[in-house]
């Protein structure tokens, strides 16, 4: 039954509540087909063992009216999982195994999911190709030594090479949608506030959402439904109605308006992306949806301002990492040189740089110029967004200013690094909701995401919207099981 | 702008992270082209503009002060990485 590992999450549960497949099948042939998959590098910690008792327990007293009865799925490794080792990428928490579980996760167990794994990322979710990981590189399944995108990569990886039926992302500048463009997935960041953030390792709090990753936008509604939830222990946590957003699904977008920024056609942006977007804005024409160009004026500063307020934030929330109370500690002639030790060979260039850069921009002299005016155009970029719909319902742009690129090629140069999240960051600076869909491949076969923004808390508009896409487009992955030992 | 080594030093002392010379010149080369992108904003005039400092724009909500959590001690103490049963235990700070 290699078979198994072939079905979306939805036929999967289908066949679990049918009883034509037991969990502990299902569980096992994705455990079996992962440990053929060393060579992805996508997991850091297995939890292999524990989930098939789990299974075993689901299968001998069955609950099929939970959503997820029974469904193995490997998780961020940025989530902490109780008795579960959570190390958010980092030498710092090597050896971290919380003794509580983060809502999200939780959210999925009491669904009768069953978690088999925790999945590689880019060191504290700072990174866009995976390459900061302290456990390593991963591979992305379309093609050897290409990166599998970032911050979320070791889940686009584990979910385009059918490691597991979906998985979950956090999403900070991109971290969900860029991976999941990189490896022709499905990636839905939700609008901040929809999906707790309590137990998820911190990076920049006031941009930080944890969404699905799934294989079609049938399993990300439904992914979606299971992990948000409003939450008492995260005092950013919204009350407001969450849909039955798989039942809800609906391709039908007749008169939905959906804008088109002009300021997203960058110049230097690869023929085939343009095209893409293109076929996207036939397809909404050719459904009854009706095309209106808007502006976003300042989209050029998101970035900017972003590389200000992300790192502010990142150096804040990581001072807790001081080899005092948890993870990795360094011996120092006193208490401020163990400090300064511990925090030194613990983190990664990557993280050092932005803990220095957050701390320079909110340093006595310099809080003014750089924070406070980050924030000032953080405004500025929201009510491009409030002034854009007023007249539109959805906007629709690419994903990524590129495919996935060469693991090594952009490791020296951070800016460009940067650059790759362009479309993406803008979203999460205004605290909106966006799914990114694979919607083509470029010349070398290597896939490419639509990306479709929402109003805040309208995750109903933008799913159907993307089925509506998805269905025109009938996207085929190509990918060879080049990796499996 | 330009970020010298000195400031380099100097945010790396903020920062409780220690990096040696060959690294803070790096590190000096790396900020300042980050900070060369970031100086765009100042083309932006936010003189009267308010800045958004959160996107859930709420007031936090009251709620009862009640123990949720008890007996966790151990749990607490269980990462931490001296092994002690009582105590968080640092190098010594009092002479």
């Amino acid at each position: 039954m290699s078979d198994i590992t072939d079905l979306k999450l939805v036929e999967l549960i289908d066949k679990i509540k049918k009883k034509k497949l037991s969990s502990t099948e299902v569980t096992n042939a994705f455990i079996e087909r992962s440990k053929k998959s060393k060579k992805l590098n996508t997991y850091i910690s297995e939890n292999f063992e524990n989930a098939l008792k789990d299974a075993k327990i689901f299968d001998q007293k069955p609950d099929f009216k939970k959503k997820l009865p029974g469904i193995p799925i490997a998780v961020k490794d940025l989530f902490c999982s109780k008795n579960i080792r959570t190390t958010a990428g980092s030498k710092i928490l090597e050896n971290f195994v919380p003794t509580y579980e983060s809502t999200v996760t939780q959210n999925i167990l009491n669904e009768g999911g069953i978690i088999i794994g925790k999945l590689n990322c880019d060191e504290f979710a700072m990174g866009s190709s995976n390459e900061t990981s302290y456990f390593g590189n991963v591979q992305n399944p379309v093609s050897e030594n290409l990166v599998p995108g970032g911050s979320s990569g070791g889940s686009s990886s584990a979910l385009a090479a059918k490691l597991t039926p979906a998985t979950i992302g956090t999403d900070t500048g991109g971290s969900i949608r860029q991976p999941a463009s990189f490896t022709g997935t499905v990636g839905l960041k939700p609008t901040y506030g929809s999906c707790s953030r309590y137990g998820i390792v911190a990076f920049a709090s006031s941009l930080d959402q944890a969404g699905p990753m799934t294989q079609d936008v049938k399993d990300c509604s439904l992914m979606l439904e299971v992990m948000s939830s409003y939450d008492t222990k995260d005092s950013t946590s919204v009350e407001f109605k969450r849909e039955n957003y798989l039942n809800n699904l609906n391709e039908n977008i007749k008169g939905k308006k959906i804008g088109i920024p002009k300021e997203y056609r960058v110049s230097g942006m690869p023929k085939e992306i343009d095209e893409l977007w293109e076929k996207g804005i036939k397809i909404i024409e050719e459904n009854g949806g009706q095309i209106v160009e808007i502006s976003l004026p300042n989209t050029n500063y998101a970035l900017p301002a972003y590389y200000i307020v992300a790192p502010a934030e990142a150096s804040s929330n990581l001072a807790r990492y001081d080899g005092v109370k948890y993870g990795f500690r360094s011996k120092g002639e006193n208490l401020i040189d163990m400090y300064e030790k511990t925090r030194s060979e613990g983190f990664g260039d990557e993280v050092k740089r932005r803990i220095m850069i957050g701390t320079y921009v909110l340093s006595s002299g310099y809080y003014d110029a750089y924070y406070l005016k980050a924030q000032k155009v953080r405004r500025l970029i929201k009510n491009d967004f409030d002034e854009a719909y007023k007249n539109v319902d959805a906007i629709l742009t690419p994903s990524t200013p590129s495919s996935a690129f060469k693991i090594g090629e952009k490791l020296n140069d951070p800016v460009s690094m940067y650059l790759n999240d362009i479309f993406t960051v803008p979203i999460n600076l205004a605290g909106l909701p966006a799914i990114s869909i694979p919607a083509g491949h470029d010349k070398n076969g290597y896939p490419l995401g639509l990306q479709v923004i929402g109003k805040a808390f309208d995750e109903q508009s933008i799913l159907n919207i993307a089925f509506a896409l998805e269905k025109n487009i009938s996207f085929k992955n190509n990918i060879t099981d080049w990796w499996i030992q | 702008m330009t970020i010298d080594l000195k400031t380099v030093k100097h945010i790396s002392k903020l920062s409780r992270i220690s990096i040696d010379d060959k690294k803070a010149e790096k590190l000096s080369n790396d900020l300042n082209s980050i900070f060369s992108f970031i100086e765009k904003l100042n083309e932006l005039d936010t003189k009267n503009t308010e800045p958004l400092t959160s996107i859930a724009e709420t007031t936090l909500k009251l709620r009862k002060d009640e123990i949720k959590s008890q007996n966790i001690r151990e749990d607490i103490l269980k990462n931490s990485p001296d092994k002690n049963k009582d105590f968080f235990v640092v190098p010594k700070v009092v002479e």
